[in-house]
């Protein structure tokens, strides 16, 4: 399992940014030539085709918002497999996301390679904290659904601990724990749901969770409202129901297959070999020192149907250290995010450039 | 029934298939039948019939009739 863990999370700092420099550069050039808002969009920025960037940070990236209001794809419409869409916060808008046959079969073995650091190449029997509803509508995903299905490949016996009415299942997650509670089971769903559905229900009944691996991700805002941020979901959980393998991870439908990983030892999020994160100064864009909070970007290789390479998303966050924690590179938090009009500000600088 | 008749037999079973698909060439996602909620109700199907396990890789890797058939040649399957 180390070899895995080093196949994946393995780069230092200045090693990544030298692998990743070059495969950033080609495809933004890739993207430049096969996605025309794109170009038009980096031209109008003042970015010259066939430039060379200095780093990793000067690759020119796109808010994520982008992928709402415009059509960015990078393969001919015939050879659209699949298009994903994401809810926002927003509601009505709805980010498209385009990919071909080549980048649906790429993005679970990215994924998979990643996962495969904490989780090891076993499928482990699953608990799935979600509805078996989720993923009945086969023609169109939600992100939740995508995410589900996603992550159903990593586990085996999968029990869904929601009824379809979307209300935990008490008898459900007994007979899972019954059947597999004896020895490592994984367990995924959404942060939220995690905690609402499954710690509140483990803690009064006490079930015994002390076997179990859990992925969760989305976000913290609601949990934040009931006074539980990372660190207290953690104790919580290893607290009332032994559960002390618990790993968050951050990623977004516009970079599928690319997520940046909690440690261990908990509270920190590394990055992938193949992507990176930017924490940007929202007033004058240039990288934060470690430890002062900005913008986060994504930046991952992944990315090869439509220009999602680098992205600046919405959220906040900071780096807290490099190359000094549970594994290499850049690790890092997500704040939550950022304040509507900031976002809206920034995103309508590059629509009016793409008009 | 040989191995590749029994596989045929699930991938009909599990995902739904109708006749006169011809299953023995069909690759994952080139039918609606064979998408992501399919191939998460196959891998199921084919580790129950043949009493195997896949791994994680495996089962990303598993791309056609073919390529499962070989899998479960190599993990002795139906021996």
């Amino acid at each position: 399992m180390t070899a895995i863990v080093e196949g994946v999370f393995g780069l230092g700092q200045s090693e990544r940014e030298a692998a990743l420099l070059p495969a950033l550069t080609e495809l933004t050039e890739h993207h430049r030539a096969h996605c025309e808002p794109y170009d038009r969009i980096l031209g109008s920025l003042g970015h010259a085709r066939g430039a060379d960037f200095g780093s990793v940070e000067q690759v020119p990236w796109l808010p994520v918002r982008m992928f709402k209001h415009h059509v960015l794809k990078s393969v001919p419409d015939d050879q659209v497999f699949k298009v994903l869409t994401s809810s926002g916060t927003t509601g009505a808008e709805v980010s498209r996301i385009y990919l071909d046959k080549e980048a649906a079969a790429d993005q679970p073995r990215y994924l998979g390679r990643t996962l495969q650091a904490v989780l090891g190449e076993k499928r482990l029997p699953m608990l799935m904290v979600d509805t078996i509803g989720i993923i009945k509508n086969r023609r169109s995903f939600s992100a939740r659904g995508a995410g589900v299905l996603g992550m159903a490949n990593f586990g085996r016996k999968h029990v869904y601990a929601l009824d379809e009415d979307d209300q935990p299942d008490v008898e459900a997650i007994k007979g899972f724990l019954a059947a597999h509670g004896d020895e490592p089971f994984l367990i995924f769903g959404f942060t939220f749901m995690v905690w609402q559905y499954l710690y509140e229900v483990a803690r009064e009944h006490r079930l015994d969770l002390s076997n179990g691996i859990l992925i969760h991700s989305g976000g913290w805002k609601k949990l934040i409202d009931r006074a539980v941020d990372n660190t207290e979901f953690r104790r919580r959980f290893a607290q009332d129901t032994g559960l002390t393998r618990i790993h968050n991870y951050y990623g977004m439908v516009e970079q599928l297959g690319t997520v940046f990983v909690e440690g261990p030892s908990g509270n920190s999020l590394y990055c992938p070999d193949f992507a990176d994160v930017v924490i940007r100064d929202p007033e004058t864009w240039a990288e934060q020192p470690v430890g002062v909070p900005g913008v986060i970007e994504v930046v991952s290789t992944v990315p090869r149907s439509y220009p999602g390479h680098a992205l600046l998303t919405e959220d906040l966050g900071v780096v807290h250290g490099i190359d000094d924690g549970d594994w290499p590179g850049k690790r890092f938090s997500v704040l939550g995010r950022l304040p509507r009009a900031e976002a809206r500000g920034c995103s309508d600088t590059f629509s009016g450039g793409a008009a | 029934m040989d191995l590749q008749q029994r596989l045929r037999s699930t991938f009909v079973e599990a995902l739904g298939l109708g006749e006169g698909v011809d299953v023995e060439n069909l690759k994952y996602r080139e039918i609606e039948e064979w998408d992501s909620v399919g191939h998460m109700a196959l891998v199921a199907a084919i580790e129950d019939e043949f009493d195997v396990q896949f791994d994680t890789d495996q089962v990303i890797d598993m791309s056609s009739f073919k390529v499962a058939l070989d899998m479960l040649r190599v993990l002795g399957a139906g021996d």
